[in-house]
């Protein structure tokens, strides 16, 4: 086997991991962290894809490898953004869930 | 087989299984702030791969961005929702759930593999292309021809969507702060390792980050590494507390922010006097004007990154 068709499979394997830890996780934050796995395995994906385009003396194709740099990038900014809400639920209903919790009594502020 | 392609294959059997293992625990520890620390050795392992993969590039932005910047953002996180109710076993999902879960999951993992076992040989490839037209860029490295020239678009819109999700990150200040400093009040107290760290590393790695941005036109880097890199030395003084983070409303730090998208978007409206078509350049000048995007680029990624992990004003300045 391969080193591409080794890294293929494991990227394959880290993204239903991801995905099942991202569905499963009843916390906002361990759904963040899943879902950041997820988004590995698909870079990896890209990554063992450029890997096979490897031509002309360069290591791999360079479109998908610089797909990947402006993805993490996103990838982190998404994240960030999640964070921030997620801070911003905690403070107002104190529960670091998704339920539905009736809003605290007294909190009828709208900031 | 020589020994030296089995031992490189033993060693890529060994690190594929060890990040997966480590993802796996991730997922099933109980304790969240656990879960956030594997995630960073998560992070520095696939950098790993990336690096056997021949993507020097992608490695640093991997080590960078998805095991730094955002473990510290993770583990910042974890540490404020500590104080708060954690979800009880009742909102966990039953077992026939699970179990039907980890199946369609693990269906989707199947048919990825398949995929990848399936994929056309030889493989299609835009290697020799970007080769044959990388000269015409003035910059030797392929990855920073692609950021910066043959999918300049996408960089250029990459850099907008870093400053919309800040601005989301801002928006979520309460009316009373807006305009205020990020995150917690925090003392600096001399004794500390984390004190004595931010003096000694970012003098070094601001050097590094400038260096990765200069030979980054040529070499593994660029201005995505350089900026992580003074981001994560910014945060360091930061999180010491040696230096405060910049009031949200400070117009100067609003220019800093915007000074990479702007300068990118002036120079490829030039493109279309100098060079006929929206982020063109004209040949005789690319490399400059590539080097001169970048450094405003760095900048604004170094202020943007550092930003979003601060999160939302909290505090307003002392006046």
């Amino acid at each position: 086997m391969s080193e591409t068709t080794l890294f293929g499979l494991g990227a394959s394997a880290l993204v239903g991991l991801g995905l099942y830890g991202f569905v499963i996780h009843p916390e906002p934050l361990r759904k963040l962290l899943a879902f950041n796995l997820l988004v590995s395995g698909v870079f990896l994906l890209f990554g063992v894809i450029a890997r096979r385009g490897a031509a002309v003396g360069m290591g791999g194709d360079p479109i998908p490898q610089a797909l990947v740099i402006t993805g993490i990038v996103v990838a982190f900014a998404g994240s960030a953004l999640a964070v921030g809400l997620l801070l911003r639920l905690g403070q107002k209903t104190g529960r670091a869930t998704l339920r539905d919790v009736p809003s605290p009594p007294g909190d009828g502020t709208t900031s | 087989m020589t020994i030296a392609v089995t031992i490189a294959w033993a060693f890529d059997a060994l690190l594929a299984a060890t990040v997966l293992a480590v993802a796996l625990w991730t997922i099933v520890t109980r304790e969240t702030f656990a879960a956030v620390v594997g995630f960073v050795a998560f992070g520095l392992l696939v950098a790993l791969v990336w690096v056997r993969l021949a993507a020097p590039d992608v490695a640093m932005v991997e080590a960078a961005i998805g095991g730094g910047v955002t473990g510290v953002l993770l583990l910042g996180a974890a540490a404020r929702l500590r104080g708060v109710e954690a979800a009880t076993a009742a909102e966990w999902p039953g077992k026939t759930l699970r179990l039907v879960t980890g199946a369609l999951c693990a269906a989707v993992a199947a048919a990825l593999a398949a995929t990848m076992l399936l994929l056309p040989d030889p493989a299609p490839t835009l290697a020799p292309e970007a080769a044959a037209n990388l000269a015409s860029t003035g910059v030797g490295n392929p990855i920073t021809g692609v950021l910066m020239a043959f999918r300049g678009l996408d960089t250029l819109l990459e850099k907008v969507v870093l400053v919309l999700a800040l601005i989301g990150v801002w928006s979520l200040a309460q009316d009373s702060q807006w305009g205020g400093l990020p995150g917690p009040q925090r003392q600096a107290q001399p004794d500390q390792a984390l004190v004595f760290l931010a003096r000694l590393l970012p003098p070094v790695g601001i050097v590094i980050g400038v260096y990765l941005l200069w030979t980054g036109a040529d070499e593994p880097g660029g201005a995505f590494q350089g900026g992580a890199l003074l981001a994560a030395m910014w945060l360091l003084a930061m999180m010491a507390g040696l230096a405060a983070p910049p009031p949200v409303g400070s117009r100067r730090l609003r220019l800093v922010l915007v000074a990479g998208p702007a300068v990118f978007v002036a120079i490829g409206l030039a493109g279309f006097a100098l060079a006929d078509a929206f982020l063109a350049y004209p040949q005789a000048y690319a490399k400059p004007l590539i080097i001169v995007i970048e450094i405003a680029l760095m900048l604004s990624i170094a202020a943007t990154l550092a930003l979003l992990v601060a999160g939302p004003p909290e505090r307003m300045p002392p006046r």
